[in-house]
């Protein structure tokens, strides 16, 4: 029996997906979007009051994804067996239509140029021998310069809210200081300041760094993107970081892409649809298409397809790569391969500030991408020669609102206690006048830092669990700890009566039980060579041609900017070129 | 100025009407004291928990979370019948858990690694600590004194009790998370009466509409919290 022939697969209906797919709607192919979850949009799941419930959304998770169905393994070091993550904690992926750029908070990021040629740049300022042994540090093959007109799209597309510091060579605006060059101006003016993030504004300033609005996919006015969507203005809700918005303020595909794409008759989006493997030429150099299961009918399916899109997240990427066998698995040992290479995260740590009783930092006010971050420890923007070590982080104000279940759960340890009457006083104390500061920042790749196929638990569709081996490393531990020393001088600034400044330990390893960022990154990673990169600059395999691979799977490490912004220039990059290039002659983008 | 417990809360029994207008009129009890009153007429019948371990629940919880000169406490909130309402769902039968063996024990970093689901733990872990309170203190928890209570759950929490298979911290964690669950969830699953936890820590609940406030300089947010289902205190 013929299978159904489309033009191109795409695998996940997130940001990544969905981008691609419209892109390729437009270059007239004919498209499948293919989503493991189910189908979700804003009149339905996401109206008010029903979705206004901490309860429902947050903490019984409605919207990430159910891992009775698949998981991964994770464990700190090779020498350890790798435990099944059964309940969600330190991250959080998406599921259904929209991924978790339904639930995602918003935080809308260009690069740091620097962050895109890492290697290259320590190596011009501090030598070679500075990169710690065992360190896996790369350029991502793509300058700032190429990205900024894919910058500039998504921004659109997303409606981003921001202040600029410069456009086209002219400084037009209060922006971050250390933010590259610009084509244009955000489409809308920066989200106001919360209260916490005003005073977090003037205390930095007065210590000397250099405060800037967080470019926020936000909208703090209402706006129509490029696509004809429209967005009304963000009020604050607070239910937005794990939430979806029920005022289409923050930018979803479901609000910002999907209206547009459903109305081309090239487009069909396949919700319950969980991709098992891509399917191979017998040489394993040419994607023929993809087999599927329909979760509702429990059905295998299969479509023959000329391009095969992966847009399913980082690590169900690199998943997909290894069940398919796409390129070749990583192996730490003999250092060769490059499936599963440069697995990286992001480090975090929220520090807290007591102002006094008569102060109240109202926290459940915010947005999920409302606030005042400072860049001046941040990438390349100070002197690591005397610190010795490599990456930075930006420390910020992010009050995103902050609800009563999970300030209560987080409330007391570390000396205080965790129930009863004084945990009580304290629970109250520090909800109504207390705010969080947090030192967002890079992670670094390393040569027993990857993924692999677990040897012993598999998913309900009989297929091998992922394995993470992951756990922080001395590089990116005193990084943490020398920024989140910065904070010390504003906190006091801002008139704290008490401070708990919170940064990694020496030797501390990952742990899966405290929700970190669903930053995850690498494991497929772009590069300019096949030895130690899965992917070409334009995130095409090097080995499987009509493979590409988009998501932060293919950064070589981890950025102190939250990544959303770069995957989503990274899409429209990959598809320009594969509608400018690619489809007038399929092929390698680059020659191996 | 700021909604304290001192000023009348109204709540209102009558379901059908929540969310209307005609609520505000009909909302039955003047105070605090009568809306406890009127629940202590028609008490909640548990349908997961037994007699025993519904008295525990109530017990313990409201040592973990105490009525003090902050506000009510665990009992006056409704926690042991958020607790059992949770039980019938998929939550307590670990339906978003990947429960697949094999269950191998590791380092406390890489998580969870037990084959109970919440259903389980509640189960083994009350008859666990009942079992303990009866051979050290010759009495089922419930019956001691609030100061042999918290003896029993500090033990707990520091790790130095195990109950049948359940490490005693395993199941201390699961009744404080639920605890503080029932506390400052929405009160449509059954805990937050009154909105009892929203007017002590002073949140708004589903207002989600602050379009004015985002910053006033450090005021307190003046209105009282609002449910989903439009109760208002
Ligand atoms: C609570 C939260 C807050 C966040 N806040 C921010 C922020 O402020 N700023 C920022 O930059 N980033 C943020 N992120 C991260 C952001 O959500 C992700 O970077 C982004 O959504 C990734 O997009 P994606 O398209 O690559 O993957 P996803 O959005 O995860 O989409 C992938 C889709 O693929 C589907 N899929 C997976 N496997 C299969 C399969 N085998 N078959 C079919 N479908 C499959 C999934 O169900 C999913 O829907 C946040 C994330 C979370 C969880
Ligand atoms: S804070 Fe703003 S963007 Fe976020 S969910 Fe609420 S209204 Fe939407």
């Amino acid at each position: 029996m013929g299978r159904t022939h489309v033009d191109a697969v795409i695998v996940g209906a997130g940001w990544a997906g969905s981008i691609m797919a419209k892109e390729l709607t437009e270059a007239g192919l004919s498209v499948i979007m293919l989503e493991r979850g189910p189908e979700r949009t804003t009149p339905v799941e996401g109206a008010y009051p029903e979705s206004i419930d901490e309860l429902r959304g947050a903490v019984r998770k409605r919207l990430f994804q159910n891992l009775s169905q698949s998981t991964v393994t994770i464990r700190n070091t090779m020498d350890q067996t790798a435990l099944p993550y059964r309940q969600l904690a330190a991250f959080l992926p998406g599921e259904g239509v929209g991924g978790a750029g339904l639930h995602w908070s918003g935080v809308h990021f260009r690069v740091a140029p620097e962050d895109l040629r890492l290697r290259s740049s320590v190596i011009e300022r501090y030598g070679e021998k500075f990169i710690p042994d065992g360190m896996n540090l790369q350029d991502y093959g793509v300058t700032y310069e190429e990205l900024e007109p894919f910058f500039d799209k998504a921004e659109k597309v997303f409606g981003t809210s921001g202040e600029a510091y410069k456009v086209q060579g002219k400084i037009v605006g209060n922006g971050n200081i250390f933010s590259p060059d610009r084509s244009d101006n955000f489409p809308l003016p920066a989200m106001k300041d919360t209260f916490s993030a005003s005073i977090f504004r003037d205390a930095a300033k007065n210590a000397g760094y250099h405060p800037y609005a967080l470019p926020a996919a936000n909208a703090s006015r209402q706006y129509t993107n490029p696509y004809g969507c429209q967005m009304g203005p963000c009020n604050f809700c607070g239910y937005c970081s794990g939430y979806d918005c029920y005022l289409y303020s923050k930018a979803s595909p479901n609000v910002n892409i999907l209206p547009a794409l459903r109305q081309n008759p090239g487009f069909t989006l396949v919700p319950n649809a969980h991709v098992l493997r891509i399917d191979l030429d017998s040489a394993k150099t040419k994607a023929t298409g993809v087999t599927y299961l329909d979760t509702k009918s429990r059905k295998e399916m299969s479509l023959s397809a000329d391009l095969v899109i992966l847009g399913a997240f980082q690590f169900n990427n690199v998943h997909l790569m290894l069940v398919s066998g796409i390129g070749k698995p990583y192996d730490p040992v003999s250092n060769t391969g490059t499936v599963g290479r440069n697995f990286v995260y992001q480090t975090i740590t929220s520090s807290r500030v007591w102002l006094p009783s008569s102060t109240y930092t109202n926290q459940f006010v915010g947005a999920g991408g409302s606030g005042v971050a400072i860049d001046d420890f941040n990438s390349m923007n100070f002197d690591h020669g005397p610190l010795g070590f490599v990456g930075g982080s930006p420390v910020w104000v992010n009050q995103a609102g902050v609800k009563p279940i999970a300030a209560a759960i987080g409330a007391g340890g570390g000396g205080t206690p965790r129930w009863g009457s004084a945990y009580k006083n304290a629970l109250i104390n520090t909800y109504k006048h207390s705010l969080g500061i947090d030192a967002h920042g890079s992670n670094m790749a390393y040569r027993d830092v990857y993924l692999d196929l677990d040897p012993t638990w598999k998913d309900v569709y009989g297929q091998p669990l992922l394995r993470m081996t992951f756990t922080w490393k001395d590089n990116d531990i005193r990084m943490n700890q020398y920024v989140v020393s910065r904070i010390e001088p504003i906190a006091r600034a801002m008139g704290a009566t008490k401070m708990n400044l919170v940064h990694l330990n020496a030797g501390q390893p990952f742990d899966t039980r405290n929700y970190q960022t669903t930053h995850l990154g690498g494991g497929a990673i772009m590069g300019d060579n096949p030895q130690t990169s899965a992917l070409n600059r334009y995130l095409q395999s090097w080995d499987v041609s009509n493979v590409f691979v988009i998501g932060s799977n293919a950064f070589p490490q981890g950025m102190g900017y939250n990544p959303t912004g770069v995957v989503a220039a990274l899409a429209y990059w990959a598809a320009h070129h594969i509608r400018t290039t690619y489809l007038k002659s399929p092929g390698p983008l680059v020659k191996a | 100025m700021e909604p304290t417990l001192n000023r009348p809360l109204r709540r209102s029994f009558v379901k059908g009407l929540l969310g209307t207008t005609s609520f505000w009129m009909a909302s039955g009890n003047a105070s605090w004291t009568a809306a406890l009153a009127a629940e202590a007429a028609h008490p909640y019948q548990p349908t997961f928990f037994d007699a025993m371990e519904y008295r525990f629940v109530e017990a313990a919880s409201e040592r973990l979370f105490p009525a003090d000169d902050n506000g009510p406490g665990a009992k006056a909130l409704g926690v042991a019948e958020f607790i059992d309402r949770q039980m019938q769902t998929p939550y307590a039968r670990g339906e978003n858990w990947y429960m697949s063996g094999p269950f191998q024990q590791g380092p406390a970093n890489l998580g969870y690694q037990l084959p109970f689901v919440p259903r389980d733990l509640y189960r083994n872990g009350i008859a666990g600590v009942e079992h303990y309170t009866r051979q050290h203190y010759g009495k089922g928890f419930a019956d001691l004194s609030p100061v042999q209570q918290d003896e029993i759950l500090t033990a707990l929490e520091g790790g130095s009790v195990q109950l049948g298979e359940v490490p005693g911290r395993v199941f201390f964690e699961q009744l404080r998370t639920n605890t503080l669950e029932g506390a400052f969830a929405d009160p449509l699953y059954g805990g937050n009466r009154g909105l009892g936890g929203w007017i002590m820590l002073g949140f708004p609940g589903a207002r989600a509409d602050f379009m004015d406030w985002v910053n006033q300089e450090g005021a307190p947010y003046p209105l009282a919290p609002v449910s989903i289902s439009g109760e208002s205190a």
